[in-house]
């Protein structure tokens, strides 16, 4: 399915969307298409926001952010948010924080994706994180009497996953590192998958222990080469790390912010066009090979 | 301060590994006298040994060659809830008297000078960890009496002791700085002055923290880096000085 169709039939209005991806696998490529479709009013959530929410926080598609690390990793900050948490000029409308852990945000995603309401965690006693978001929670083990944090299930409306390859029915193989997306999904009411490569059944069947997604819960399928730039797909493309250094100085300034939303985002039908502005890029980043040995699946 | 924070590590250790100079000196012990340090980053690689200088904690040269890559689930989860970390690394934009830490607000919360960019993995690393080591640069601003937001416990929170606030982990054992090492008082959990850097007087130290330090009974002093060390550190692990500056 193409990404636009994809964006326009699973991702409403005041949708709770989750683009997840620890550094690895950020799915640019949806974020954008949700930026030229307009959405609005939507609660961004995913555990470091990253430059792609910093992108749709600045075109205006957010009401709220939920998170436990908003920077630009590896280099500083996220400035577009930052304008709008600190009400500075040249902000978007105010927007809403809530706001967690790694830990926190990764047990919101396994409570949603077990279908309980809440996950009990050791953690939070002696910091400010529960003044600052009173969601955070203190339950008390009915064992052991030990006081225990516990955080809310997230449940998102869509979880968007980049991933290496799958196959036409949304059965999803990712590597290297997988984060959250396994739990974001299974807890997300629609669930859209977005791959470098599309593969036949056979391939996936070959090597099931790297299946993190199966198909029974993916919504749409879209192939997007390249779809993760500027983060990376181990084995594919390797990260954009003089973009990911340039965005410092594009987001300090709302007039560059805007002007490379028009130029890269709005300014472009899709992602073909996208990477068509800006060549080079496979020549700079395409992944060296590191193959793994192999297992034997047989008996 | 890289060859500081390494010489604090053992061999054979689990590590907790954050990006910048805790994974510089990771890997410097790494390369001298810890070969069988183990390299664990929240984004799931355990046992990584990157062939590059890690641009983010999330890089892919953390994966290739590891000995295992997880869910971000099983890390927080199987290795810190579980104990298996033995040293947390941690920094921050302000570090107190007693070793809290504070990177998430510079101001009100509702209402903040700066916004930083929150705990990431940093609170439960300070609650779980076995000990935990902080690197920072001194300087007052950075070294209140109190920090204006604790994002990850030290010694004591707002008057309690962390033990009676249930955290398994010992928390900030010592502070790496730039000029001097501190440690956590054993009786009052106050971060105390234990070792200065060659040619640093105390008075120097004192004039980059906000609170009247105390001494240690017995004051160190930090032996500086060897030739292989600084070698190490300037050709090989960080030759285009993406964190060796100044």
């Amino acid at each position: 399915m193409p990404m636009r169709e994809a964006v326009s039939r699973f991702v409403r209005d005041g949708d709770t969307v989750v683009i997840e991806g620890f550094t690895h696998l950020i799915c640019f490529a949806a974020g954008h298409e949700i930026i030229r479709q307009g959405r609005r009013d939507l609660t961004l959530a995913r555990l470091t926001p990253d430059l792609i929410y910093d992108q749709m926080i600045a075109a205006g598609c957010a009401r709220k952010l939920v998170f436990s690390w908003a920077g630009n990793p590896g280099v500083g900050s996220l400035h577009a948010f930052r304008r709008a948490v600190e009400r500075k000029t040249g902000g978007t409308a105010p927007l809403e924080i809530e706001e967690y852990s790694h830990f926190g945000m990764v047990a919101r995603f396994a409570a949603g994706a077990a279908r309980l309401p809440f996950w009990p965690l050791r953690n939070y006693a002696g910091t400010d994180l529960p003044r600052a978001n009173p969601r955070i929670q203190t339950v008390t083990c009915p064992y052991t009497g030990e006081a225990l944090a516990a955080v809310p299930a997230l449940n998102p409306d869509v979880t968007i996953v980049h991933a290496q390859r799958a196959d036409a029915a949304g059965n999803t193989q990712m590597w290297g590192l997988v984060g959250v997306q396994k739990e974001a999904a299974f807890a997300s009411a629609r669930v859209i998958v977005v791959v470098e490569e599309l593969v036949e059944e056979s391939v996936i069947r070959s090597d099931p222990n790297r299946t993190v997604i199966p198909g029974m819960i993916v919504n749409a399928v879209v192939r997007e080469p390249w779809g993760a730039h500027p983060s990376y797909a181990q084995g594919y493309y390797d990260r954009d790390n003089d973009f990911y250094v340039a965005w410092e100085g594009i987001s300090r300034d709302p007039a560059k912010l805007e002007r490379y939303l028009d130029e890269f985002v709005r300014g472009v039908p899709d992602r073909s066009a996208y990477l068509a502005r800006q060549p080079g890029l496979a020549a700079r980043l395409k992944a060296k090979e590191a193959l793994s040995a192999g297992v034997n699946y047989g008996f | 301060m890289a060859a500081v924070a390494a010489s604090e590590l053992a061999d054979g250790e689990v590590v907790f590994v954050g990006i910048g100079l805790p994974n510089l000196a990771c890997n410097l012990a790494r390369a001298t006298h810890a070969p069988n340090l183990v390299l664990i980053y929240e984004s799931g690689a355990v046992g990584a040994v990157p062939e590059r200088l890690p641009v983010s904690i999330g890089d892919p040269a953390l994966v290739t060659g590891s000995l295992m890559v997880c869910g971000m689930a099983d890390v927080f989860q199987l290795f810190l809830q579980n104990g298996r970390i033995e040293v947390g690394f941690l920094g921050g934009a302000q570090v107190d008297r007693y070793g809290n830490i504070n990177t998430t607000v510079i101001g009100p919360y509702e209402r903040p000078a700066v916004r930083l960019p929150g705990s990431g993995g940093a609170a439960e690393i300070a609650v779980h960890a076995r000990r935990t080591l902080i690197v920072a640069k001194l300087n007052p601003r950075a070294f209140p009496e109190q920090v204006d937001f604790i994002t990850s416990p030290g010694q004591r929170c707002r008057g309690t002791a962390r033990r009676e606030l249930g955290m398994p982990g010992a928390g900030p054992v010592k502070v790496i700085t730039d000029k001097a090492i501190l440690a956590a008082d054993e009786t009052t959990g106050e971060m105390v002055l234990a070792a200065l850097y060659p040619g640093v007087s105390a008075d120097e130290v004192q004039a980059g923290v906000g609170w009247p330090l105390a001494r240690a009974s017995r004051l160190g002093a930090v032996a500086p880096p060897s030739g292989e060390e600084l070698r190490l550190l300037r050709e090989v692990l960080d030759p285009k000085k993406l964190y060796l500056r100044g």
